[in-house]
């Protein structure tokens, strides 16, 4: 306990590298598995193609990722590009599923009834089918982030910082407080962004909490 | 690109596959640590997920956990675990047992639970005794689901296995790690592409065994 009070700068600094590098990798996840996940809702083919590309891509383990990243996008292997590249395709990985099944599982009588109304395309996409398939799309989003929290503390092996560097620091010093630390702040941050964006996906469908008040 | 040459003639020269510090060794010891960890883990969780999913107790204790453990980051349960029980085997494997518990557990008790309600009574209805309809009945059809969480929990293992080498054990790890200290990047790559390599045959292999299991659902 000790420890910790004395170095909560540090533990702080920890917390804030470690958002550097989970943060942006959680955002570009959704944003490129939205228009890929469409992709694999709306064609069969692709929904093939993506659903088990993407699988595949999931079982690449992580350190060995981190290690082959660096050949192929011409970074430095403690660069902090290549950690969030890496924890991108992870999460793209897991999200383009979900976004898939989330947006093949609004109703379609809903959609028949927007095309009716003359709406279609991206419209139809953006303005109906979207929206309805925000709580899916949060769910696996919760996912995404819970696991891109836990495994940017993988590459503290290869020194880059992060909460992660506790563990390795204080493997080599020997200090059990700075490995439970950041055992607790990880899994503390990992909860906190999960809870993050269920409430952001209650805040966007206001409709849905209506429908169970009613 | 020419690291990718690096590394792959540094894979094919014989002589960093062969003695007790060679790749063969190295591979040898990845797929025993994983067998012995996935091996443990099954045997404490595929009973306690089946008495999970037969009574329908502790249903939430067990989807609990296995959000729990995605939280869980491997390699500070490595470290916590090395640091109290000192370097080798013993830390590495008790921190993969946690970490291959959670989908194990959840397989075998959603594999038990998905048996649908007429299912079972008709079984009961028989004369089939509780046992009876665990083993002959829920479990067979449940193979399906199990086997998706043991091959979620072995592509974890897999790839956790790398972090023993960091407290001292054996594994693919062991390479990576001694081509980082020594500045040795195709050394590293190299270890890496066996690995990946690995994790990619034990998804395609596990796939086809879990759609196998899972035939005539």
């Amino acid at each position: 306990m000790q420890w910790i009070l004395a170095n909560a700068p540090l533990l702080w600094q920890r917390t804030l590298e470690h958002l550097s590098l989970a943060l942006p990798a959680v955002v570009l996840a959704l944003l490129i598995s939205l228009p890929l996940g469409w992709l694999a809702a709306r064609f069969k083919a692709s929904r093939w193609l993506l659903v088990s590309g993407t699988g595949l891509l999931y079982a690449v383990p992580s350190l060995p990722l981190f290690v082959m990243l660096p050949a192929i996008l011409g970074t430095g292997l403690r660069s902090p590009v290549n950690v969030v590249v890496a924890l991108t395709l992870y999460g793209v990985a897991l999200m383009v599923r979900s976004v898939s099944d989330a947006l093949r599982a609004v109703d379609d009588t809903v959609l028949d009834a927007a095309e009716a109304q003359g709406m279609g395309g991206w419209r139809l996409a953006l303005s109906v089918q979207l929206p309805l398939a925000v709580p899916a799309l949060a769910a696996g989003w919760r996912v995404v982030a819970v696991s891109t929290v836990s495994l940017v503390t993988v590459s503290g092996v290869l020194g880059l910082p992060s909460l992660g560097l506790l563990f390795v620091d204080g493997f080599q010093r020997g200090i059990t407080e700075e490995i439970v630390a950041g055992l607790v702040l990880t899994v503390v941050l990992a909860v906190a962004l999960d809870q993050l964006i269920a409430w952001l996906g209650r805040a966007l469908t206001p409709w849905a909490r209506r429908a169970v008040a009613a | 690109m020419n690291l990718f040459v690096q590394a792959v003639t540094w894979l094919f020269d014989p002589a960093n596959w062969g003695g007790p510090d060679g790749l063969g060794v190295r591979l040898a010891e990845h797929l025993g640590y994983s067998a012995l960890v996935l091996a443990i883990a099954a045997v404490l969780g595929v009973p306690l997920g089946y008495l999970v999913g037969h009574t329908g107790r502790g249903r939430n204790l067990v989807v609990l956990l296995s959000g729990a453990a995605r939280a869980l980051p491997s390699l500070g349960l490595v470290t916590l675990l090395a640091l109290w029980l000192g370097l080798g085997l013993p830390a590495p494997v008790i921190a993969l047992v946690i970490l291959a518990l959670p989908p194990i557990l959840a397989g075998a008790y959603a594999g038990v639970d998905a048996v649908p309600r007429p299912i079972t009574d008709a079984a009961k209805a028989q004369g089939m005794s509780p046992g009876q309809v665990l083993l002959k009945v829920e479990a067979p059809l449940g193979l399906g689901l199990l086997m998706g969480g043991v091959r979620s929990a072995t592509l974890q293992v897999v790839a956790t296995v790398m972090l023993a080498a960091y407290v001292g054990a054996g594994g693919l790890g062991r390479p990576l790690f001694l081509g980082l200290k020594t500045q040795d990047y195709p050394m590293m790559l190299g270890a890496s592409l066996v690995t990946i390599a690995l994790a990619l045959v034990l998804d395609v292999v596990l796939a086809g065994f879990q759609r196998w299991a899972g035939r005539g659902r």
